[in-house]
């Protein structure tokens, strides 16, 4: 098996080239939060075939990988409390923040945005902070 | 067209978080960890990830993209409350669950029912977001 960083990079770059086809063929910013976020509460009505479509590949294209890969256990919380916090806090905050890792971190950093940069900067931190308080102090997770 | 397109991009999408990493939640977890043992992997993720869609943007000037006439603007530079407010919020569920928006539907397939309960809890937190606005921009509005 090979390193975990070369499979981060490998699939890094796939994230990036994913990024590449939005942009290039659809004029669009490939972020997960917005084009989700858009389906769910409506406010994307006329795009929501090509929107749906693209949730469909992220969905399905790891169920097609899946049976080549061992070792792919997500390693998820067991724990309701910790999931339902977690996913609302993120739905809130990414739509609030109008963007999450792919369209702040991946499409804007890349496009020397600074509000991509400092939206990275403010998850980062939040999530150091949280992964400290919850795993290191309170001791959840 | 669009509707191809937006098809292979989201599988591309998909395969890039699956075999990254990014839906292990221990290792998204392990990078947040900073005072604990830091996995510096996920770094590789998002500087992969930024070496294309960087070259992609210095591209784009005088260009248009293949079905429609412009690139997306440029956001205003401000960086307000909404901004800030919502990015601490995420990052704090981010850290929390080990999940984002991306690996969240990435791992629906596969991940077992517990990634569903995640993601429930997700689309309610993307309903009530607007709320949420409402609430940051009454002071300055009043």
């Amino acid at each position: 098996m090979e390193p975990d960083w070369i499979w981060g990079l490998a699939g890094g770059l796939l994230i990036g080239f994913a990024g590449v086809i939005l942009l290039w063929g659809n004029g669009r910013i490939m972020g997960a939060s917005g084009i989700l976020g858009g389906l769910v509460d409506g406010s994307a009505r006329s795009e929501w075939v090509e929107r749906s479509l693209f949730v469909a590949g992220v969905i399905l294209m790891p169920l097609v990988l899946y049976p080549l890969f061992t070792k792919v256990d997500t390693h998820i919380s067991p724990n309701y409390a910790v999931l339902i916090g977690g996913g609302f806090l993120v739905g809130i905050g990414t739509r609030v923040a109008n963007g999450c890792t792919s369209g702040h971190g991946v499409c804007g950093i890349s496009r020397l945005s600074l509000r991509g940069i400092a939206a990275t900067v403010f998850y980062l931190l939040a999530g150091g902070v949280s992964v400290l308080v919850f795993r290191h102090i309170l001791g959840v997770i | 067209m669009r509707n191809l397109i937006s098809l292979l991009s989201g599988a591309v999408f998909g395969a890039g978080l699956f075999i990254s990493g990014m839906t292990d939640t221990s290792k998204v977890q392990g990078w947040l960890d900073i005072f604990g043992q830091w996995d510096p992997t996920l770094a590789f993720v998002l500087g992969g990830a930024i070496i294309p869609m960087f070259i992609a943007w210095r591209l784009t000037p005088g260009r248009r993209p293949l079905t429609t006439t412009l690139f997306p603007p440029q956001p205003p530079v401000r960086i307000d409350t909404r901004l800030a407010v919502g990015s601490l919020l995420f990052g704090a569920g981010w850290g929390l669950s080990g999940l984002c928006p991306g690996p969240a539907m990435a791992s629906l397939g596969y991940g077992g029912p517990m990634h569903w309960v995640f993601f429930a809890a997700m689309l309610a937190g993307m309903l009530i977001a607007p709320y949420v606005v409402r609430l940051l921009q009454r002071p300055q509005t009043a």
